[in-house]
């Protein structure tokens, strides 16, 4: 997940920008940590070599330079932030090989829920994309707030239900990547991880193809199960019955997520799903 | 008949929250049974708990901030703890006690550590350093101070009756709706800080009366220290502010109470509203709460310096311009809300044009030492550690005020390292050297050095071991708040941060040790002249403590430094001003209308948060009579005869010049 390591253009121009912005910022800072200890030392009260000015208190000159160093950096690095704001900006689109692929990102309590429309698919926690193509994501959350980041891609955006935000990304390399919500979002928060599957792009097809004859469908059925708190074992895969689900779910005809199911009990609640029971605790289930 | 209090409310199945909570009880029970057996109450109630002395109500302010560090230091360390264990497992902390645990931090922090910190200083130096004899509504900032406590019981209590808050330092809907989140948690929070936040406003309401309408002969604005500049331009944000946060969370009070949808999913609720919202308090919190501790710094350089504040003026204008940008640039907590290019455009570099001002004062510190003959005692090693700690703080925060940059590092560790580099290095720093620095004015002694100086080594360098390898752990994608993780390559930082975190405890025991070897070497340590560092401003005019009055007769201010004037004035004199014109002063009566009101408050808001609406109206009809009767008062003054002040002020002197001569006889 280093972000020092990008994958794609976007997390690679970012890098980079982050980069630059520390190096211009470390050519004030470091010569002016420097002079503090500098100051510091040399002044001491024992140091008889040092000139002692009790009144010296106002430099017009040296008003200047002080305000001008802060100043012209931040000149600098405001062309810096609005360059690179515009440029990468998250909905701006990104070339790549193709006309790309539309993914609809949904945020649940608490896993992630992948839609193709095109491809008529669904995938839960798993993001196979195929590479170098320009990647269009439509994120929502059916919940509460989370923060949808691949690291190693580049550009984390919010999900909040009742909005669609937009994020264009591309890999540029086959691997295995991993994503995360960067925001918290209640108990489960931490096991919102899932796993990015950059593959080349006769794979993908061929994932695709295979997945929309699946025999899990994701409907009203299988999504509403979805929609209740929990974290997920396994990453099932689905074929999409409903093409306009996202919308369905982004312009709030199916109701958000219900929450907790009955007076906050969290502990026999989570254990039921994590991976090892956390403590000593009554299982409902 | 107790709304929705039942004893399933007490954690008997959950023992660090129970352990932790029986340990505070007994602390309490044994401090109050001691004060009781010991026949302090009546000393206590007469001269503290119902004291309308700004030095007073100065000292419980700082002295409320300094328990509730120690009670979020725990928080911090737990938390520390946690994320060391908790690779590929669950640690020991559950999700929803851990989630507690990184909310009572956050908020513990800022609004009852730092907070009261530097309003507690403000209170104990403004008035003194503007050559006055008390804040402008006296009894108003008793009430404030108490209201403040109110909130501070309010979130440990929270601690052994139901559960805090589960949604971090700012509860961000929807995830604090009580579809969400149903238990008292967030209530907790919500009536927390809307009780406190009234002390809060009343503080700020008081600081700026002070210092606008109280000033001494002659203190004009621009020969006031930098420290009540400060105080003015913090107090202003208060001012300005607070009230929105009072109403942001009472939006959020009705969508949870009442079925209102300012912030919910459903009814056309909307949660950005609230984001826009609480940052627009939230941003210029970070400015009240670090402008007072820039005014301590540039007292503290000065002083240590033995040289006037290097180009005081552009201080003063680096200090209001901070005040009005920090209203200008909220959206930056939010950038990757998706909010379009041009206004996260101009967000960034409207905040990073802050960074003009504030490194400007950076330099003009810089210039105060040059030249001058810089003692290191504490207050000056904090300074100095404070700027260089602060500067690296700026840089990864001017970093994160770059959109793209902040695309990659919001809400990671990065982030979570940068503002504890700033808070920490900036506001933590300033409070310590401010209490080491005023610490013999309030109490007539200093503190002990070596144990000072222990303190902040381990301090800095425990800050250093425990956040430097957040920046890294940001870097690597870990993001914040995370009850565990199967990540790697987090976790030798996690280990290397749990290692600082224990030198920070290190250095807050030697804090403790450090006051506890003060009170018991007081003799030795006794400030006998009033001006134990050579300073430069009118708080070192007045004996140490200062008598109730503050000065006997209002000092005459002709220029800046003030006190620096009136020593070298005396020295090429070689005489003090004899015979000054006593007269008789009126001092305001105590009252205990603060203690009594919070009481109230508490009551009320214990009610509030678990629907006992009978003890609702009781606490409220309490508070509001005791209003009733305050306003109803016939005398709040008192006369101290001119002939006392005459007998006080002259035994304060000689002991003064008893005191400096010793000091000019000693080698």
């Amino acid at each position: 997940m280093n972000i020092l390591d990008p994958q794609g253009p976007i997390a690679a121009a970012e890098r980079t920008i982050l980069i630059d912005s520390i190096g211009i910022m470390l050519a004030i800072v470091l010569p002016t940590i420097a002079a503090i200890l500098a100051f510091a030392f040399w002044f001491r009260h024992s140091n008889s070599r040092a000139r002692y000015l009790p009144d010296w208190a106002y430099s017009g000159r040296l008003e200047l330079v002080v305000w001008s160093i802060p100043a012209l950096t931040v000149i600098l690095l405001g062309g810096v932030a609005w360059i690179g704001s515009h440029q990468l900006d998250p909905a701006q689109p990104v070339q790549g090989t193709g006309p790309g692929i539309t993914v609809q990102v949904v945020s649940l309590d608490w896993k992630w829920l992948f839609i193709y429309p095109d491809q008529r698919v669904a995938g839960v926690n798993t993001l196979t994309v195929p590479v170098g193509a320009p990647l269009h994501l439509q994120l929502t959350s059916a919940s509460v707030m989370n923060a949808f980041f691949i690291p190693q891609l580049g550009s984390m955006i919010y999900t909040m239900n009742g909005m669609v935000t937009r994020l264009e990304l591309r890999a540029d390399e086959v691997g295995d990547y991993q994503g995360l919500s960067s925001h918290f979002s209640g108990d489960g928060f931490p096991d919102m991880l899932f796993d990015v599957h950059v593959v080349p792009q006769l794979q993908f097809d061929d994932w695709a193809s295979r997945t929309v004859r699946s025999d899990q469908a994701l409907n009203q059925e299988s999504y509403t199960r979805l929609l209740k708190q929990s974290v997920p074992k396994d990453k099932p895969v689905y074929r999409l019955d409903d093409p306009e689900l996202f919308q369905a779910i982004s312009t709030q005809k199916i109701a958000p997520g219900p929450g907790p199911e009955q007076e906050p009990s969290p502990l026999s609640r989570l254990s039921a799903n994590l991976p090892e029971p956390i403590c000593e605790g009554t299982h409902v289930r | 008949m107790f709304g929705r209090l039942t004893w399933s409310a007490i954690p008997i199945d959950q023992p660090i929250p129970l352990v932790a909570g029986a340990v505070v009880l007994v602390a309490i029970l044994a401090v109050l049974a001691w004060v009781v057996l010991a026949g302090h109450l009546p000393y206590l109630w007469r001269e503290w708990i119902t004291s309308v002395d700004h030095k007073r109500i100065g000292v419980m302010y700082t002295l409320l901030a300094m328990v509730m560090l120690l009670r979020g230091f725990s928080d911090a360390i737990m938390m520390r703890a946690q994320q060391t264990m908790a690779f590929q497992s669950q640690g020991y902390l559950p999700p929803e006690h851990y989630n507690q645990i990184f909310s009572a931090h956050g908020t513990i922090m800022i609004f009852f550590v730092a907070m009261p910190f530097v309003i507690g200083l403000m209170n104990l130096v403004v008035p003194l350093q503007l050559g006055v004899r008390d804040v402008a509504f006296p009894t108003l900032n008793s009430v404030g101070f108490w209201l403040t406590a109110t909130g501070a019981l309010l979130v440990n209590m929270s601690l052994v009756i139901g559960e805090f808050a589960r949604t971090g330092w700012l509860p961000y809907p929807p995830l604090s709706e009580l579809t969400y989140s149903p238990g008292v948690g967030v209530d907790y929070y919500t009536w927390s800080l809307e009780i406190s936040g009234v002390g809060t406003l009343v503080a700020g309401i008081n600081l700026v009366t002070t210092v606008l309408k109280l000033r001494t002969r002659g203190m004009t604005y621009l020969r006031m220290p930098m420290f009540c500049w400060t105080t003015l331009a913090s107090n202003l944000l208060i001012v300005a502010a607070f009230p929105i946060l009072t109403a942001t969370l009472a939006m959020l009070i009705l969508d949870r109470y009442f079925g209102f949808h300012f912030f919910t999913n459903e009814a056309g609720g909307n949660v950005m509203m609230f984001m826009n919202l609480i940052w627009a308090w939230g941003h210029p919190e970070v400015y009240i709460l670090v402008l007072p501790a820039f005014g301590i710094f540039s007292e503290v350089v000065s002083t240590f310096s033995g040289k006037p504040l290097f180009g005081y003026r552009s201080m003063v204008l680096a200090t209001m311009a901070i005040c009005i940008i920090s209203f200008m640039v909220w959206l930056h907590h939010f950038f990757t809300m998706g909010a379009g290019p041009d206004v996260n455009a101009i967000f960034g570099i409207a905040s990073m044009i802050i960074a003009v001002p504030t490194g400007v004062k950076i330099y003009n510190w810089l210039f105060t030492m040059y030249g001058g003959r810089v003692r290191f005692a504490t207050p000056m090693l904090w300074a100095i550690g404070f700027m260089v700690t602060f500067i690296i703080g700026g840089l990864t925060g001017v970093l994160v005020a770059v959109p793209p940059a902040d695309f990659l590092l919001h809400n990671s560790l990065f982030l979570v390292a940068h503002f504890h580099n700033v808070i920490i290095g900036g506001v933590l720093f300033g409070a310590f050297a401010g209490y080491t620095y005023w610490f013999p004015k309030a109490f007539g002694f200093r503190l002990h050095e070596g144990w000072g100086k222990a303190a902040f080594w381990f301090w800095l360098i425990g800050f250093y071991v425990a956040f430097m390898p957040l920046y890294a752990a940001g870097l690597l994608g870990m993001t914040r708040r995370m009850q565990h993780y199967d990540v790697a390559a987090w976790r030798p930082w996690m280990m290397v941060a749990g290692v600082g975190a224990v030198l920070i405890l290190i250095g807050i025991l030697c804090q403790i040790m450090q006051l506890v070897v003060s009170i018991r070497h007081r003799a030795e340590l006794r400030d006998r002249t009033g001006d134990p560092w050579d300073g430069r401003s009118l708080e070192w005019a007045t004996a140490s403590p200062p008598p109730v009055f503050n000065f006997a007769v209002m000092p005459d201010v002709a220029g800046e430094d003030a006190y620096w004037r009136i020593k070298a004035h005396a020295r090429a004199q070689d005489l003090q001003k004899s015979g000054p014109d006593y007269r008789d002063i009126e001092m305001p009566r105590n009252s205990p209308t603060g203690f009594v009101c919070a009481f109230f408050a508490t009551i009320m808001g214990f009610a509030l948060i678990w629907h006992i609406w009978w003890m609702v109206a009781l606490g409220g009809i309490g508070a509001f009579a005791t209003f009733v009767v305050f306003a109803w008062r016939d005398h709040d003054e008192y006369v101290i005869p001119a002939d006392d002040v005459a007998r006080i002020d002259r035994a304060n002197l000689a002991e003064r010049r008893a005191g400096m001569q010793l000091e000019a006889a000693a080698p």
